[in-house]
């Protein structure tokens, strides 16, 4: 389990920040606000829900509290990891539940200024757009920041 | 102190501690309605409360400030400072008088006249109802002639409501005197002086009990499933290790973790009963200030719910149960002109079904006033008049969940004042729950409350599909059966819908697999899960079953409910999170698979849009003109594929040999064409080990859709025309041909007499109200009993039926001595005899066959009672018939 945190020394204490829990998802860099992040770890056994909604990866048992656990390759309509690859969750907090974010690797805790924040691309496809709240250019390329309430706000078919 | 008291004190103390901190909080936000709801409810409450246990100086005081939130709700009057320190001042006023009580027991005496007089007039004056100023002459709860404590100004108001006066009476001193019956003589509690306001001390009886908060508790239960999990590794390593010092301290760990987990499960848990306890009192003080008669009957008060559920139940239970005592059930003299007995009933009932926990409360009184409810909902505004011609029945019953609706014709302190209806069902919608409701104009009112079994613990049956494990309710499973391709019990399959013969029942199969689009597996040895989901049985196909277990039922999260299958989720004692199977969606689901399969796509549209719990399956065919017939799945035993030439024809009839009997063959219309060779599809029906074959032409579907004739039919052998799978079918009436084979089988050349006469015997009025005019619209003549010796009476005097109708469960003489009495003596034996009872288990039935009768309809199963009703009768007015011949010619 890698909950070993660093500080990118880019960003030390500086008011204008703001600190984000980064991981990998098909090569691209994305990050939460570390306020939201509950849990990060390597799920052991992720039970299969089927019939469920694709994003939907299935369910974990994270201490004897059951946690969804969100595909997020599926969810950003990412193609399919190649099989055997393993991953990585990252646990986060909406609407009072829990899910996790079942991504490829999960990377530093960054401090990133304002300034280096930008609006999300137009070109961006309307997908991420609803979920990236913003763009950061980072020494390891641009960062989406990703908008934790509205990429949990999955619609279901009642 | 009086328990009921005591439990006010605790109740209200923390309320007005909520109202001090919301209206502080309403008055800096003065616009937002959901603050404005909790304080206008919470004060309700309280008011409610204090009429009942006869405390009217307090009730007075939180009227009087209710009447102010309600001018605010309605925006007659503006939130000033001013009119929010009144409030808080009658607050203050109620948390002095709640000091005092605490240690006198009782209310003091005194008057707040002042107080309310404030209020009032800013309220304005004289549009305040009369009830609130009656504290102001009648002082003390009041005693009726049995000691009973009675709400002064609940006196009051009946006695207005029996003098025909609506609405205010502006002074006291116009109020009507109090009904003869009860007498108002000072009360026996005086208290030394005013309440001591300044002083209002914290109310000792808030600490005296504990609440937790369930967070705490549902937390502890999280850690111990943790320490459960732990436990079991050690073990485990334990296990593998064998003799070592670890051995008996680890057992004394696991005896102890067990016992935690008991604890702090139960500790969850509890009887619906503690939330029944006051209601009884409840009634009982509306009976005497009433003077009604009212009885109240509770069922199942053993019923588990969870501590959480249950409080939020409880106020509802409660208000229910006042509505349908003050509002639904009439005075006796209103009773007995209306031909109902004098005494009213209110029956609560709560029990387990299908993975939910349902509260009945039910009262044979008035019932709802239709037309009421119409002019009302147009006159508030929540519908237009041309939007509610338009609406049925049902529809327009809802109206009373919509807030700020109250039918009362007049503002009581009891209920009734638009805070009722809406206020129960948005506490029961916020755990998850529905309510439904059912009234018939002068017979009564049915609330059902249908409660998820979140967080209930529940036995399941651990079963796997490819390769996955799930859960189902116990509850909802009868049997297991092992199926395989060299056993006698095999799937097979019509078109392409699979069915299990399971004792001379066709078992419609759902494949979980299938259901849930999985992985098929190699495995040809399977097991069908017999469920029943309601009045629906059917077979879950699974690969493997394992064991029951208990388990924590958590709900699935949020973006999982739009998933129909599931009831929830769990985690094993070995850790691992596994689904819980909802069956009812899976039946649902299965008919929408096997309609969509239907070669035309219609069918999906209609099977979608039917009601889960409504369907029935059928089986769909060809005969006759070739026009499509359906015939419910239920009725039919087997399907055959004759061999033509192996059937023969003897004295005119078509028969065929099976198992060494002869089998009538029976052709949907006389025109039939009989095949020379080739193969003859059979419908076979059978009935108490006699078969009959209905000749078709084809076996089209199987399909499963709600039992909804459109169109009666004069033809015989068709109930008539409905819409199945989208498609116009005739219904097949399946007695029709029973009867045509029978009677031809026996050759029974006596005429048959047409049924007239039927006698009706169940200790319910309620039930016998609603059983008698349906067989009366069947165009019976209904005489009723209220128990066997009754019956047993009718027939000392002479009296002859066509058909008996009877419960099984009756005081006196119960249902199964009753046919066994009428089997046993010569006047009645021939009579055919139904049983209609609410157990209906196949035990019941059995026992119910045993002691001599029929047929066996279930009570419980109300939208098909009619159809089952009038079928019972027709089959066992046949079965009673050949019984007869047959016995006759032996």
């Amino acid at each position: 389990m890698s909950t070993e945190t660093l500080v990118s020394p880019a960003g030390r204490s500086e008011d204008d920040a703001d600190v984000f829990v980064t991981f990998t998802v098909a090569g691209q860099l994305f990050g939460v606000p570390v306020t939201r992040v509950q849990d990060i770890l390597i799920p052991e056994e992720i039970a299969p829900v089927p019939g469920g909604p694709p994003e939907v990866r299935g369910l974990i048992n994270l201490r004897g509290r059951i946690v969804t656990v969100i595909d997020m390759r599926r969810h950003l309509s990412l193609p399919k990891a190649d099989a055997g690859g393993g991953g990585m969750c990252v646990t986060v907090e909406s609407r009072g539940e829990s899910y996790t974010l079942f991504v490829d690797s999960v990377g530093d805790v960054i401090t990133l200024p304002r300034r280096l924040r930008e609006g999300n691309p137009a070109t961006l496809d309307a997908v991420w757009r609803n979920m990236a709240d913003a763009v950061y250019r980072t020494d390891q390329g641009l960062l989406v920041a990703l908008h934790v309430d509205r990429l949990l706000a999955i619609e279901t078919e009642a | 102190m009086d328990d009921l008291l005591q439990e006010f004190l605790a109740e209200t103390t923390e309320s007005l501690a909520v109202l001090d901190v919301e209206l502080v909080r309403f008055e800096r936000e003065t616009s937002d309605a959901t603050i404005l709801g909790n304080i206008f409810r919470l004060m309700h409450t309280i008011k409610g409360t204090c009429g009942f246990l006869g405390l009217p100086r307090l009730g007075a005081v939180a009227h009087a400030g209710e009447n102010i939130l309600g001018k605010f709700r309605d925006g007659e009057l503006d939130v000033t400072p001013r009119a929010v320190t009144l409030i808080l001042k009658a607050i203050d006023q109620i948390r002095g008088l709640l000091a005092e009580m605490e240690t006198t027991g009782a209310e003091p005496a005194g008057s707040d006249e002042e107080l309310i007089g404030e209020i009032n007039a800013l309220a304005g004056g004289a549009a305040a109802p009369a009830v609130e100023l009656a504290p102001a002459q009648i002082t003390g709860p009041n005693f009726s002639e049995d000691g009973f404590p009675v709400a002064a100004e609940l006196l009051a108001e009946v006695a207005e409501a029996m003098n025909q006066q609506i609405i205010a009476q502006p002074e006291p001193a116009n109020l009507p005197e109090p009904p003869a019956a009860v007498q108002a003589p000072e009360p026996a509690p005086t208290a030394s002086a005013a309440p001591r306001e300044s002083e209002a001390k914290e109310s000792a009886t808030a600490t005296s009990s504990i609440r937790v908060n369930v967070d705490v508790i549902e937390n502890l239960m999280t850690l111990i499933s943790e320490l459960v999990l732990t436990r079991n590794q050690l073990l485990q390593t334990q296990r593998v290790q064998k003799d070592n010092e670890f051995k008996v301290p680890l057992q004394r760990l696991s005896h102890i973790t067990s016992d935690l987990q008991d604890g702090v499960t139960r500790m969850r848990m509890q009887p619906i009963g503690n939330a029944w306890n006051k209601l009884p009192r409840i009634v009982r003080d509306l009976t005497v200030a009433t003077g009604k008669k009212i009885e109240l009957t509770m069922q199942g008060a053993e019923t588990e719910l969870d501590r959480q559920v249950l409080e939020m139940i409880k106020d509802p239970l409660t208000h229910m149960v006042r509505n349908s005592a003050d509002h639904g059930i009439e005075d006796g003299a209103r009773r007995l002109a209306a031909g109902k007995p004098e005494t009213g009933i209110i029956a609560l009932n709560a029990y387990h079904e299908s993975g939910h926990i349902f509260i009945r409360i039910a009262d044979d009184g008035r019932g709802l006033d239709l037309e009421r409810i119409r002019q009302k909902a147009i006159a508030n505004g929540l519908a237009t008049e041309a939007a509610i011609a338009g609406m049925s029945e049902q529809q327009i019953l809802q109206f009373i969940f919509r807030a700020g609706f109250s039918t009362a014709e007049k503002v009581t302190s009891v209920s009734g004042r638009g805070v009722g209806m809406d206020v129960v069902r948005t506490n029961i919608e916020r755990i998850g729950g529905t309510i439904e409701l059912s009234s018939v104009a002068g017979r009564g009112t049915t609330f059902l409350i249908k409660i998820p079994l979140t967080l209930a613990i529940v036995a399941a049956l651990i079963v796997e599909a490819s390769g996955q494990r799930f859960a189902i309710p116990q509850l909802n499973v009868v049997e297991l059966v092992g199926v395989s391709d060299r056993s006698d019990a095999r799937i097979e399959t019509i078109n392409t819908s699979p069915v299990l013969r399971l004792r001379d029942r066709l078992l419609p199969l759902v494949s979980l697999r299938g259901v849930l689009d999985m992985e098929a597996c190699e495995n040809r040895d399977r097991f069908v899960v017999v469920a029943q989901v309601g009045a629906q049985t059917f077979g879950i196909i699974v690969d493997r079953v394992f064991d029951t277990e208990e388990i924590v039922v958590k709900p699935v999260a949020p973006i999982l409910r739009g998933t129909r299958f599931y009831v929830g989720n769990t985690i094993l004692g070995d850790g691992s999170v596994i689904m819980i199977l909802d069956p009812n969606g899976l039946s649902s689901a299965a008919g929408q698979i096997e309609a969509a399969d239907a070669a035309t796509g219609q069918g999906k549209a209609g099977a979608a849009d039917a009601q889960a719990g409504d369907l029935t399956s059928f089986l769909l065919f060809r005969t006759g003109s070739g026009e499509l017939k359906a015939i419910p799945l239920e009725l039919v035993s087997r399907i055959e594929s004759l061999d033509a030439a192996s059937i023969e024809n003897v004295g005119g009839r078509h028969v065929v040999q099976y198992r060494q009997h002869l089998v009538p063959l029976v052709p949907f219309g006389d025109a039939h064409q009989w095949k020379e060779s080739g193969k003859q599809e059979t419908l076979v029906f059978s009935d108490n080990g006699r078969s009959m074959g209905l000749v078709v032409d084809e076996v089209v579907d199987i399909v499963r859709d709600r039992m909804a004739i459109e169109l009666s039919s004069a033809r015989p052998g068709l109930l008539g025309s409905a819409i199945i799978a989208g498609k116009a079918v005739d219904v097949v009436d399946v007695s029709h041909f029973l009867t045509q084979a029978f009677t031809d089988w026996f050759e029974i050349t006596a005429q048959h007499k047409p049924l007239r006469q039927a006698l009706l015997v169940d200790d319910s009025p309620f039930f016998r109200n609603l059983v008698a005019p349906l067989l009366a619209s069947a165009n019976w003549k209904v005489t009723t009993a209220a128990d066997g010796i009754e019956a047993l009476k009718l027939r000392e005097h002479g009296h002859q039926f066509d058909v008996i109708i009877s419960d099984i469960e009756m005081p006196n003489m119960d249902g199964l001595a009753l046919a066994g009495a009428i089997r046993n003596d010569p006047r009645w034996s021939q009579v055919p005899l139904i049983a209609l009872s609410s157990h209906a288990t196949k035990d019941d039935m059995d026992a119910g066959h045993q002691a001599g009768f029929d047929e066996y309809v279930a009570k419980s199963d109300q939208t098909h009672l009619p159809e089952n009703l009038t079928r019972a009768v027709r089959l066992a007015s046949t079965r009673a018939q050949a019984h007869f011949e047959l016995r006759r010619a032996s």
